[in-house]
């Protein structure tokens, strides 16, 4: 770094000037004020210093107990399943053998173009109770007799949402594997296949290990957007039938928002969520780093 | 015997999931030629409803203003974005000191901060400065994208640093060494950015929902999402259909003629 002098340095700094000020105005400023706000209790224009009084709040909540169970059960359920067929899909796209590669790998990725909203709305006709899928169950296949309540249902809305989720972010993680595919040789399968390895233990000892380090990424970056979800369980089934499939970025929206709005409870409800997460992600960097 | 039972399966396994894929896009065309009770009861021809739909949609919605809103907020996001996050991705990489990789690393771990926590500060911003149910309020905070930065910074990291040199050496101002060196070189980051961007912009909806409530305001998922609300019983289906599509249509036609750009944008990544 020689050629960088103090007054190239300087220039440096105005090439980053812009995020800096956009940083500190919507990134730094909210954060600080949030802190200010898990303390407080706000309505309307008075606030009130409560010390802890949000977080006992928080402990007897038990909207915000079920929406934060609801969260985790998206994430375990949805998000091992998800990964697995986008593992699956990418290793089935990949091979050199199969005829119109780029065709299915377009069709797979389709569901990408659809925005969060859109598609949340589609499921949602989908699904009605006289809605397509039970037409068809019932009609068509006659496997039931009397549809299925799918938005109504405490389970069967969960199922819903979680179908939805696959549709729409499968194919967007089979990128990355995909991706990440590109990088192992097709020489070590061959080498494999003189020992005499099936296909199977080739997919274990081999195509997984490679992985590795992607299902690491896709499995962090999903599990920060699912503790965030919202457009889906908004626009699906609002929350219910009960808050049953009310999610904890639901219940910090309808908590600042939606009933007497209260921004104190609101933003502590916020931070254990961003704790959950920080703990999260350095449990599954933790536990890829002791793997290898 | 046992290689063709396992294509057969291969081929069969990529058929049902291209199909469950692609499924839901054909009913949504299909849909929108048919009534709004045939759409729910699952008509799966194609009807003679289309024209109609698509009258009632403009006569019955604010479908052009609320397209032309969300354009507004997705092109002016898309813009200023880029060039703040290209900017400060070239200062971080090509002038590196202890002081800016101490920032580059704050500013790579708030991508963990949930958007809930800055939700409610960031509506009181809005709130003082008067901008609720203005298209600057949800523009203004989208336009600093840490994800953009490291797109950016990733891709300048094999940029050749001889070229910048020797254009120093030419007497180029550093400035002009951006605009007219580094730029044309980054051209398909640029494309991939700029469609990330304008994707995230184009279906953005927690964050409009919050600040723009007036109806002259609203962006098409808010139109969609507020048409389709549960406690609407008297949704017409037709019209869903027909929005749904066109809101679509945009992001499925910058798929189509930058597949490329489209896949590396979604998915952050800088080799194809």
């Amino acid at each position: 770094m020689n050629g960088v002098n103090e007054r190239t340095n300087r220039i440096g700094w105005w090439f980053i000037g812009l995020s800096i000020i956009g940083f500190v105005v919507f990134m730094l400023y909210p954060i600080l004020n949030s802190v200010k706000l898990v303390f407080s209790s706000i309505s309307g224009d008075s606030s009130t210093f409560v010390g802890f009084g949000n977080f006992v709040r928080l402990f007897h909540d038990n909207v915000f107990w079920s929406s934060l169970g609801n969260s985790f059960l998206f994430l375990i359920v949805e998000v091992p399943i998800m990964l697995i067929f986008a593992i699956v899909l990418a290793v089935v796209l990949n091979s050199k053998k199969l005829k119109l590669r780029g065709f299915w790998r377009l069709l797979i990725f389709l569901p990408c173009v659809t925005s969060l909203v859109s598609y949340s709305v589609l499921f949602k006709m989908l699904f009605s109770s006289d809605g397509l899928i039970n037409t068809f169950l019932m009609n068509t296949l006659h496997v039931i007799s009397a549809p299925i309540p799918w938005l109504t249902d405490p389970v069967m809305a969960k199922v819903v949402i979680i179908l939805a989720l696959l549709w729409r972010w499968t194919g967007y993680n089979m990128i990355f594997f995909l991706a990440g595919l590109q990088n192992v040789s097709e020489e070590i399968y061959e080498a494999a296949e003189i020992d005499g390895a099936s296909k199977v233990q080739q997919f274990l000892h081999i195509t997984l290990p490679a992985l590795r380090p992607i299902i690491l990424f896709t499995a962090v970056q999903s599990t920060i957007s699912t503790l965030q979800l919202f457009d889906e369980p908004m626009n699906i089934t609002a929350g219910g039938p009960n808050n049953s499939s009310m999610t904890i970025a639901m219940y910090i929206y309808n908590v600042s928002f939606k009933f007497v709005p209260n921004f104190g409870y609101a933003a502590s409800l916020s931070y254990v969520v961003m704790f959950i997460i920080l703990i999260l992600s350095l449990i599954q960097m933790k536990v890829a780093k002791n793997d290898d | 015997m046992t290689s063709k039972v396992s294509s057969f399966f291969k081929y069969l396994f990529i058929i049902i999931c291209s199909f469950i894929s692609v499924f839901p896009f054909i009913w949504m065309i299909i849909g929108s030629t048919n009534s709004s009770s045939q759409i729910i009861a699952g008509k799966m021809s194609f009807g003679d409803q289309f024209m109609n739909n698509w009258h009632h949609t403009f006569a019955q919605t604010a479908v052009v203003q609320d397209f032309w809103n969300s354009l507004k907020i997705a092109v002016l996001v898309t813009v200023l974005s880029i060039i703040v996050s290209a900017l400060a991705a070239y200062g971080f990489q090509i002038y590196r000191s202890r002081g800016k990789n101490w920032i580059y690393s704050i500013f790579i771990a708030s991508m963990m901060i949930p958007f809930s926590v800055l939700m409610i500060p960031l509506y009181r911003m809005m709130t003082n400065f008067g901008l609720v149910n203005n298209a600057w309020a949800v523009v203004l905070p989208s336009i600093l994208s840490v994800f953009l930065i490291f797109f950016f910074h990733q891709s300048l990291e094999t940029f050749p640093i001889d070229t910048i040199e020797s254009a120093r050496i030419d007497g180029a101002n550093e400035l002009k060494i951006f605009w007219s060196v580094v730029l044309p070189q980054l051209r398909s980051t640029f494309a991939a950015a700029a469609i990330y961007s304008f994707m995230g912009a184009w279906n953005n909806y927690m964050w409009p929902l919050i600040v723009l409530q007036s109806d002259d305001q609203k962006t098409l998922p808010l139109l969609i999402s507020g048409l389709s609300a549960t406690t609407n019983f008297s949704i017409d289906y037709g019209i869903i259909m027909v929005l749904i599509i066109i809101s679509t249509i945009p992001i499925f036609v910058i798929f189509l003629f930058l597949q490329k750009y489209f896949v590396q944008g979604m998915t952050g990544a800088n080799k194809g």
